[in-house]
């Protein structure tokens, strides 16, 4: 036989961890030269299985082949040599340290002298093959999350990967940069690479790849079907066991007052550039703000100088109330809640519980404190109230923030946000790397939100959440306002132009 | 090998007892270990084990010396629980136990207060002082940190070092008693109260009968001189009550969690992070700073130089085997009293050091059973077919 073998070949694999069947006799294929889509919802095994191949994990049973070749990883290290690179959702960089040297890291090169701009070249000229720009001695710190993300794929290319697994990586994307991301994938198939993209977005599940294998709960449900014929409908079908509304309803509203209102705010980012350039707008009471961006642009800090974790020049006032340059807990006062970008990292306290989390802007009010103590079993009961309310899956309330799923853990947060009664909402980025369900659900308490008065600013970089939820649009680029549209009267490509720096009117 | 031992991670939450255990367990295994280094040394383990027992816990007044050592470190072990809660790494508790100790003296050496007042009175600004001395010497890092972002480690750990000097100038030069390096021993009335100061009465007392002195007698507390038990331990047992209450209830307690859990979300939330480092650095500061005043009020009556043999470094591994938990401190702070005493007692003295050490180390590595599961499995069955 002379068939071209599989890339990966996977069969029957059963992955248990304790109380957990996280895989159930699972097959999977991947031809070379393909992109194949690994779909399913959070939890479904996805990213278990591919911690298999990786080598992070080892199966309970079941045979893995590579270009035909049975093999036995017991490391990371075996999966590399075998030209198997995972381009993790959470990135896995040295933060302090630049890009050259991140790639780098864990070789055995440079020897000895840290001959580094030699290396800035070979790596400027990688980029230069697949189409991943990024300036090599730039520390990562100061990369949007876009750019990291091209270092991690540069990083698994430069260790001379042929299979890439990529799982979500379009989660923290901008469209342009999923765009641009899409292509650096057609880029590396045609130049004989083969690619598993791990997703639970359909439409660009559907865009991009050549044949899918759908994971439900630890279980195949389509395995390596071609995309041809399947609708966004049957994919999802597939992915949760039931049909999934795509649209959304909202009642039209006329909305009150305005609640916030920037004007000419400037302030700069984390690299000490501007980010911020004379930037006004205003969200009204009932009415959801929609802010459309590619990341980096300046939403990030516009969400923090308007919350008060940034400085910045000009005035923001709510409810007539100035409060820009104070203070945290001034706007906090003022009744802004805030659903941060990085709900780990900012959002929440990884290891108290439940309870604990969903007091941290109350603990000092009645019920829960009195300013010198706090009354646990109020707390208790409140969050246990919330827990119901808002559908969080998790054993009890003494659960650990750090063991819940990421969309159990924007419900805690998002149930603090609400339950604070706002009246301005600064939502970012609320429904990333969520599944469809949990992408539902949170979608829906923003809208009830608007119902209920609230002035809601929305900054995501999901185009089609921000037209879907949104009453208005306000299209950013670099840091300056390219137009405000009516949601209904706005144009996709009208606004990817705005996006990119082109002023439509 | 057919078999192997498996390391999986715990997904569920841990039972609430298993973290205690761990602990008393790795400290059973730590004497047992030393027991095997002893004997492998050619010494006799259960001799020295006998000895050891009878050194700390053997009777009543040992016990009492026991507690004479654990005094100082519950202290110093609250101080450090507090930093360390907030991931504050506070090493200067023995810097700010020397500043207590000096700020203490003051009552009597300047004098602040007249020192034929009550005892209540002495001893009260006597506290007090060594409670601002300990503040004071917390401050200055606290400030540091939260206004340059200055590392509290290296900080504290300097001031450690000016604390004990500035104190021996003091002791040398201006307070030294007929040039030796101490002070003049203080007035009676600034001596924390000693059980032993009480042992006429008590002997009466006893001597008399009843039902509560027979109970005493029989229970071998028939004579109380000699013990030299001093108030101070009632310091470190109401600080314990207090320091819990304020960790485990109050609002000030949950943002210093919060803090250390995460600060950017301390930040989010709208606490004030800068006054609370501050803070926090003084009240850690101002017990450890209670434990010198303690020491040297119910111990050495003196200000001297080397009042403390390490307690604020002790105390921070005091703090790290009671898991913060601060009724926990009061129990290790006993043992590690217990190991101070025998250290005297035993030769070589580098005996209950080795032990300290390997306690130290089976409780940290027994922090790997809260994290993983372990399991015994056959090895071949990771490839069999299920």
């Amino acid at each position: 036989m002379t068939e071209m073998p599989y890339a990966v070949e996977m069969k029957d694999i059963v992955i248990r961890f304790p109380g957990v069947l996280a895989n159930d006799h699972v097959n999977f294929t991947l031809k070379q030269g393909e992109i194949h889509a690994l779909l399913g919802e959070n939890g479904a095994g996805k990213s278990t299985l591919m911690n298999v191949l990786a080598g992070l994990y080892k199966q309970t049973s079941g045979t893995i082949k590579i270009y035909g070749e049975p093999v036995n990883f017991h490391s990371p290290k075996d999966a590399i040599a075998r030209g198997i690179g995972m381009v993790h959702q959470h990135f896995m960089l040295v933060p302090t340290q630049t890009v050259t040297e991140n790639i780098l890291l864990g070789l055995n090169e440079p020897r000895f002298f840290m001959r580094l701009a030699e290396y800035d070249q070979k790596i400027l000229a990688l980029q230069e093959q697949f189409g991943l720009r990024v300036d090599p001695t730039a520390k990562i710190w100061q990369l949007s999350v876009g750019e990291q993300q091209r270092v991690e794929i540069l990083k698994t290319l430069y260790r001379g990967a042929r299979i890439l697994i990529m799982d979500e990586p379009t989660a923290v994307l901008a469209p342009q940069e999923i765009e641009e991301l899409m292509g650096t994938m057609r880029a590396m198939v045609d130049q004989g690479k083969s690619i598993i993209f791990i997703s639970h977005k359909l439409h660009e599940v559907t865009a991009v790849a050549d044949r899918i294998t759908v994971l439900r709960k630890g279980k195949v449900t389509a395995e390596g079907r071609s995309m041809e014929g399947l609708t966004k409908e049957d994919l999802a079908r597939l992915m949760v066991g039931r049909g999934v509304v795509f649209t959304v309803e909202k009642t039209p509203q006329t909305p009150g007052d305005v609640v916030l209102s920037v004007k000419d705010v400037e302030a700069v980012n984390d690299k000490g550039v501007p980010a911020l350039r004379k930037l006004s707008l205003e969200v009204r009471a009932g009415e959801i703000l929609g802010i459309a961006a590619i990341a980096g642009n300046g939403q990030s800090e516009l969400a923090e100088v308007i919350t008060g974790l940034r400085p910045c020049s000009g005035s923001i006032k709510i409810n007539g109330q100035e409060v820009s340059n104070r203070p945290p807990s001034a706007a906090i006062k003022q009744g802004v809640s805030h659903v941060p970008e990085d709900r780990t990292g900012v959002g929440s306290a990884p290891n108290m519980t439940i309870t604990e989390n969903t007091i941290m802007k109350c603990y000092r009010q009645a019920p829960i404190g009195n300013g010198w103590s706090i009354n646990f079993t109020n707390a208790r009961q409140r969050a246990r109230e919330l827990k119901d309310a808002y559908d969080i899956l998790a054993p009890g309330v003494r659960t650990m923030a750090r063991k819940l799923s990421g969309g159990n853990l924007q419900k805690v947060i998002l149930a603090r946000e609400i339950s604070s009664q706002p009246q301005l909402m600064v939502a970012v980025q609320p429904t990333r790397g969520l599944d469809v369900g949990a992408i539902e659900a949170i979608q829906k308490l923003l809208l009830a939100q608007r119902e209920a008065g609230t002035a809601v600013l929305l900054i995501s970089e999901e185009l089609e959440e921000i037209l879907a939820l949104s009453d208005r649009i306000a299209v950013i680029s670099e840091g300056r306002i390219m137009g405000i549209l009516d949601a209904d009267q706005a144009d996709v490509h009208e606004i990817g132009l705005m996006m990119t720096g082109t002023a439509v009117h | 090998m057919p078999y192997k031992l498996q390391f999986e991670k715990r997904v569920e939450d841990i039972p609430k007892w298993l973290p205690a255990a761990t602990s008393l367990g790795s400290v059973v295994i730590a004497f047992i270990v030393s027991g095997i280094i002893l004997k492998l040394i050619g010494g006799e383990p259960l001799r020295v084990a006998k000895f050891f027992y009878e050194a700390t816990f053997g009777s009543w007044a040992t016990f009492s010396d026991t507690m004479v050592k654990a005094t100082p470190l519950i202290l110093v072990g609250l101080a450090c629980t507090i930093a360390f809660k907030m991931k504050l790494w506070n090493i200067g508790a023995e810097g700010q136990f020397y500043m207590g100790a000096f700020f203490a003296s003051t009552v009597v050496l300047v004098p602040l207060v007249p020192l034929d007042s009550p005892k209540v009175v002495v001893i009260g600004a006597m506290a007090l002082m060594g409670l601002i001395g300990g503040a004071v010497w917390g401050f200055f890092p606290g400030y540091l940190k939260a206004r340059f972002n200055l590392n509290e480690i290296i900080t504290t750990l300097m001031l450690n070092y000016i604390a004990v000097f500035w104190n021996n100038f003091w002791i040398f030069d201006r307070w030294s008693d007929a040039g030796f390096q101490m002070t003049p021993v203080f007035e009676k009335s600034a001596w924390l109260p000693r059980i032993t100061d009480y042992a006429r009465e008590y002997g009466d007392f006893i001597a008399a009968g009843g039902p509560l002195a027979n109970f005493l007698s029989s229970i071998g507390l028939d004579r109380i001189s000699g013990m030299t038990l001093h108030g101070g331990v009632a310091f470190g047992v109401v600080a314990a009550v207090i320091v819990w209450w304020m960790l485990a209830r109050s609002s000030w307690g949950y943002e210093i969690k919060l803090i250390g859990d995460n600060p950017k979300a301390a930040r989010y939330a709208g606490l004030n992070i800068t006054r609370n480092i501050v803070l926090v650095m003084m009240v850690s500061g101002a017990l450890a700073g209670l434990a010198g005043m303690a020491e040297i009020s119910g111990v050495v009556h003196r200000l001297q130089e080397r009042i403390s043999p390490g307690y604020g470094f002790t105390g921070i591994i005091v703090a790290w085997l009671a898991k913060l938990n601060p009724f926990a401190v009061i129990i290790v702070s006993i043992l590690f009293g217990a190991l101070i005493v025998a250290g005297r007692e035993i030769q070589p003295s580098g005996l209950s050091q080795l032990l300290q050490g390997i306690i130290l180390f089976m409780v940290i590595s027994s922090d790997v059973l809260l994290r993983y599961k372990i399991r015994l499995v056959r090895s071949q069955a990771v490839t069999e077919a299920a």
